[in-house]
């Protein structure tokens, strides 16, 4: 087998571990903790033995290792059990409320990928010249605020007083796609300028970084102009980076969507596991925690991935 | 007389530096400096680091890298000043008139690239070839310069092949566009020493075939005699000396040029072997998580109050071997004695006496000493821990130490960041020293030092010899330091002791072929020694 | 120490320091008592009511003052203890390596593998919010990166050759330590507590924002926003002023923080 193939299964194999590891450490922490979903049904008042019963009915009373199987063998067909609070289904929940979230990332990340490096490039071009220092002056601006006081800012501005876009993200289905992009438009700016400040700021490390080797040294002394000295040179070596800066902050996209869907009142995974902690709804919280942990960590390996494919040290051993 | 090649008159350069804590300010590196390179010669620029010659090669192709800018005078090209032209006028002029081989080319190489499309690159932009044409060219070069395969090695890439080759692809693609000038900026000084005259064979072969003219840029003296016409002395940006390379070697005229061409002039009688103080037998060793021995049976005596040199290239050994002798890394077989008892293989389980009387002194003084603690505390400490010194005691003892590197008073409150190399250096013989120890490993003490601050510390370690009676076990891969200070040689190859003896036997023919290659690789002072030794040798470097 | 400060250390030392002495102080510098309606709902900012009042009709001012109390005191004791987990954690896995080493980094691989805040939801649906608790989940979690960056630190500064040195002497482990590894290690992790400061303080804001941090009638900064936020839609700016303080306390810890590092990064004696 190619070395590289082997790597990247191994990256993969641990990816795989990491996963279950995960599950594992949000299922065992709802465990160990005091309080279980029959205490959230009954309430404090409870007696110990409609507990006991309520325990048995709902099959609480079996290991902890069983249930967690069970458990983690529902993730993968659909059945995620049952919330407490409105009994319906969990799956069918999620399903609805992930393809809301997804439309939300998606639109977030097209906005704000080409413009990261697009502004990582300017800063790069302009090191240390005002366009530069304005940029990384946003980026310390905006990783000073949390999302949801961006939020609130915007909303206030280009919602209350200038009427631009809705404060509510309500969407429908069957909506035209421009009403649904204008409903989004809010929280799609938040989300972009959340991961835009440190997208931009790892672009600009990332390619800096590699406008320093010698190989550009060379490049120039060759006689190459400015622009043939990145397309020939610098791009080759820098779009392994940029991939994973990309991907590393699409991974952070998974948390700045929770807070963002309170804000707006959005129907998605983020409201709908908010919603669940604050109800004390422990198996949607468990179902929420364990998707959200799951995408962030395959979006990781995708980048380590994307790493190991890109070095030309690894794709051509001696 | 015709208008030289490259004319540079009055050459300034400046940079702006940033101490951290202080407001950037500018700096000037190189005040003046005048010379002239005629076409199909070679100029050899000399000098330590800092002496500015790096930055002057570079401004021939009106480059000035990092911050540093080209301030003043003229540099003529072809009868062009590049500092005055156009942007466009200084691409037609790099990578077609003058090229650039740097110092790294394992660096200087696009690691997502391969070899040939690089190497053709410059010659092709320029229109000075068409594709097929510069690569024919490219593959001729290959083959003049020695390169295995060369109809096939352009199709590898960077890091498929070795450091010496990479370093004569990096000539191919200078010489690749018939540049009238390249800048060879220390080509072989990363390179091991028994690859280094390959490749200086090589590119002097090449400079000659294809007439180009050169600016030959390095530290060491004794190379660029072999390669240069003339020979520029350069010291803190500015010129010391500038004549032909005989007059250089032979007949240097300033007391700086003196000195570079006559160091390593210590003469050291060895002594005849006494009762060893320390003594390695059988020495089988292995880096752990790995399946191969780095060392294999290796067997040496140290005559008490004697330096037993320990020499080889890197990866032969040596300095495993000083690992070994410390106790960080416990060997699989063999056993040390030191004295007249078996040291522990393992260092945490040594006596503090074991310990104290065999010190070690590194070959980065920097990374040697705590930045954070004064020179009286570093030196300070191991008197305070094995011998229990305290106040005005310790405080006196310190002095004396201070006293004999040769440092005098006011050195204790300061920190290693306000000492020059050599200081540090000496500190750390003071720390080793301290501990009242019967051997110092020294590794590659001098190493790092420019040649003739490296010869004070030599001084001075056989002085302190003498006054101390402290053995040393000296690792180094540079020869002429071997024959200044040892007693006796152990030769490293591959992990072995490929030859062992008083310094006379081992350095006296008969040799066995390694050694034989690794003492004629050492660049001698004088005139045509390269062709010589190429023309008598047994054995291809380990580079080939 | 504060010869040469430069002046962007100067305005990030003088705002915090105001800030934590309004929270030390805020019994006495508030003009209001904490939970007291002393006007309208959402008034206008005024002579009485220099901020205006809240959504039932406190002091906003006053609220801002002891929301700024709760938030600092949960921030700073969660950094504490996160830095004093992670830091001593970070440097017995640098010192001991090996196994020790081995299963500590792969413990924190696991948890740095879910957002903290995923993390924290989780576990704040089983239990009570209150501030212990909230310290304890908040600096728990956070002592993962400080782990990441002091065992990095450390194993940085053991390959030195002095601290090789110093082995070889001879030296026990907390000479090792405290005398060779710490002072060279101090600047960074300086610098490093005042970004996880922020952390914290962003951390403590959205957990209260989200209704699961701290619970009324405690105020805390992410707790006005969530009370206020209705105004915004009215036009009314409560909900904001909770932004700029926020803001402008985590610019001027980052300037700290920036100094810091600057400053010591010259390896120039240890004196300053």
């Amino acid at each position: 087998m190619h070395p590289i193939l082997k790597l990247v299964a191994e990256r993969l194999g641990i990816g795989l571990l990491l996963l279950l590891a995960a599950s594992a450490l949000i299922f065992g922490l709802t465990e160990v903790l005091p309080g279980d979903a029959a205490q959230a049904v009954l309430g404090q008042g409870a007696t110990e033995e409609n507990l006991a019963n309520l325990r048995a009915e709902m099959g609480l009373d079996r290991p902890a290792f069983t249930r967690y199987f069970e458990w983690l063998g529902g993730i993968f067909t659909g059945d995620m059990g049952i919330a407490l609070t409105n009994k319906l289904p969990i799956g069918e929940q999620i399903a609805r409320r992930m393809s809301a979230t997804l439309f939300l990332a998606f639109w977030a990340a097209i906005i704000s990928v080409p413009l990261a490096i697009l502004l990582g490039l300017i800063a790069v071009r302009y090191q240390n010249r005002w366009p530069d220092k304005l940029i990384s002056g946003i980026t310390l601006a905006s990783i000073s605020l949390p999302e949801f006081m961006i939020a609130y800012i915007l909303v206030f501005f280009f919602a209350v007083k200038l009427f631009w876009a809705p404060s509510f993200a309500s969407v429908s289905p069957g909506m035209p796609l421009l009403d649904q992009l204008h409903a989004i438009s809010l929280p799609v700016a938040v989300l972009t300028l959340v991961v835009l400040a440190h997208m931009m700021r790892m672009t600009r490390a990332a390619i800096l970084n590699v406008m320093q080797s010698a190989y550009i040294e060379t490049a120039e002394l060759k006689g190459l102009n400015t622009f043939a000295v990145i397309r020939k040179h610098a791009f080759p070596n820098a779009i392994a980076p940029i991939v994973n800066v990309v991907m590393i902050n699409l991974a952070y996209l998974v948390v700045g969507v929770v807070v963002v869907e309170v804000v707006f009142a959005y129907p998605g995974m983020g409201q709908y596991l908010v919603d669940a902690v604050v109800k004390r709804d422990v198996p949607v919280v468990l179902a929420c925690g364990v998707i959200f942990a799951a995408v962030y960590i395959i979006l990781n390996i995708v980048a380590d991935v994307v790493s190991i494919l890109a070095n030309p040290r690894l794709r051509h051993p001696k | 007389m015709t208008t030289p090649l490259l004319q540079v008159r009055g050459l300034k350069i400046g940079a702006t530096v940033y101490p951290p804590g202080e407001k950037p300010h500018d700096i000037e590196i190189v005040h003046g400096v005048d010379f002239d390179v005629e076409a199909g010669k070679v100029l050899g620029l000399i000098g330590e680091s800092g002496a500015g010659k790096s930055t002057i090669g570079l401004a021939a192709m009106a480059y000035g890298r990092g911050g540093v800018e080209l301030t003043g005078g003229t540099v003529m090209v072809n009868g062009r000043d590049v500092l005055q032209s156009s942007v466009r006028d200084v691409r037609r002029l790099r990578g077609a008139e003058v090229t650039y081989v740097s110092q790294s080319a394992a660096a200087s190489f696009n690691p997502a690239k391969r070899i040939m499309e690089q190497v053709i690159e410059a010659a092709v932009l320029q229109g000075k070839f068409s594709k097929s044409d510069a690569e024919q060219r490219a593959r001729d070069l290959f083959a003049k310069l020695g390169l295995p395969d060369p109809d096939n090695i352009g199709s590898r890439y960077p890091h498929q092949v070795s450091g010496g080759q990479l370093q004569r692809c990096m000539t191919a693609l200078a010489l690749c566009p018939e540049p009238d000038l390249v800048v060879f900026d220390e080509p072989t000084t990363a390179l091991d020493v028994t690859t280094q005259i390959d490749v200086l064979k090589a590119i002097k072969d090449a400079i000659r075939d294809t007439g180009v003219a050169a600016l030959y840029i390095t530290h060491d003296l004794a190379v660029v005699a072999q390669v240069s016409d003339h020979i520029m002395v350069l010291r803190q940006g500015e010129m010391v000396e500038y004549g032909t390379t005989d007059e250089i070697i032979n007949a240097p005229k300033e007391e700086y040029t003196q000195a570079l061409v006559s160091v390593r002039s210590i003469k050291h009688v060895e002594k005849e072997p006494v009762e060893p103080i320390l003594s390695v037998q059988g020495i089988t060793a292995r880096y752990a998580g790995t399946n191969f021995d780095v060392l294999h049976d290796v067997t040496v005596d140290i005559s008490a109050g004697q330096t037993l040199a320990v020499v080889g290239e890197s990866g032969s050994g040596k300095s495993t071997l000083a690992r070994v002798i410390t106790g960080l890394l416990p060997p699989r077989e063999g056993t040390i004695t030191f004295g007249d008892r078996t040291l522990s293989p393992d260092q945490p389980s040594r006596s503090r006496e074991d310990l104290r009387e065999l010190q070690m002194i590194y070959q980065m003084a920097d990374t040697a000493m705590n930045p954070r603690q004064t020179v009286g505390t570093i030196i300070g400490r191991p008197l305070e821990f094995y011998f229990g010194l305290k106040g005005a005691e310790k405080q006196k003892r310190i002095q004396e130490l201070l006293d004999e590197i040769e440092l005098g008073s006011g050195f204790q409150d300061r920190y290693p960041a306000e000492l020059s190399g050599g200081q540090k250096q000496r500190v750390c013989i003071a720390r080793a020293l301290a501990a009242k120890p019967k051997l110092i490993i020294c590794d590659e003490v001098t190493s790092a030092l420019d040649p003739l601050v490296a010869d004070g510390i030599l001084k001075l370690l056989l002085q302190l010899q003498k006054i101390e009676d402290v053995a040393y076990l000296f690792i180094t891969h540079d020869l002429a330091t071997v024959r200044a200070i040892a007693d006796s040689i152990a030769v490293m190859y591959q992990g072995r002791v490929q030859r062992y003896g008083t310094k006379s036997e081992v350095l006296t023919p008969p040799f066995d072929d390694y050694t034989d290659l690794l003492l004629s690789s050492v660049p001698e002072m004088k005139l045509g020694w390269l062709e010589d030794v190429i023309a008598h040798r047994k054995m291809e470097s380990a580079g080939n | 120490m504060f010869k040469n400060i430069p002046l962007s250390a100067a305005i990030g030392l003088t705002i915090t320091a105001t800030y934590f002495l309004a929270a030390i102080f805020a019994d006495l510098i508030a003009p209001y008592g904490m939970a007291e309606a002393v006007g309208d709902v959402w008034e206008p900012s005024s002579a009485d009511h220099w901020l205006g009042t809240d959504q039932i009709g406190r002091d906003l001012l006053t609220r801002m003052i002891y929301g700024g109390q709760t938030t600092i005191l949960i921030a700073t004791l969660a950094t504490m203890l996160s830095f004093t987990t992670g830091a001593v954690l970070g440097f017995i896995a640098a010192v001991s390596g090996g196994w020790v080493d081995q299963v500590m980094s792969r413990l924190v691989d696991l948890f740095m593998s879910i957002p903290s805040l995923i993390l924290a939801l989780v576990i704040l649906s089983s239990i009570e919010a209150t501030v212990v608790t909230l310290v304890v989940i908040m600096g728990l979690l956070d002592s993962t990166r400080v782990y990441r960056l002091s065992r990095a630190v450390a194993v940085d500064i053991s390959v030195m050759d002095y601290v090789e040195a110093a082995r070889l002497r001879g030296e026990k482990l907390t000479w090792i330590i405290f005398r060779e590894i710490l002072p060279n290690a101090l600047s960074p992790l300086v610098a490093e507590m005042g970004l996880r400061f922020i952390f914290m303080v962003l951390f403590i804001s959205t957990l209260s924002f989200l209704g699961i941090g701290v619970q009324p009638p405690l105020a805390d900064w992410g707790g006005i926003v969530k009370e206020n936020k209705e105004g915004i839609n009215f036009g009314i700016g409560a909900a904001l002023y909770p932004a700029v303080a926020i803001a402008t306390l985590a610019i001027s810890v980052n300037l700290i923080a920036d100094w810091v590092l600057n400053r010591t990064t010259s390896l120039k004696g240890g004196r300053g």
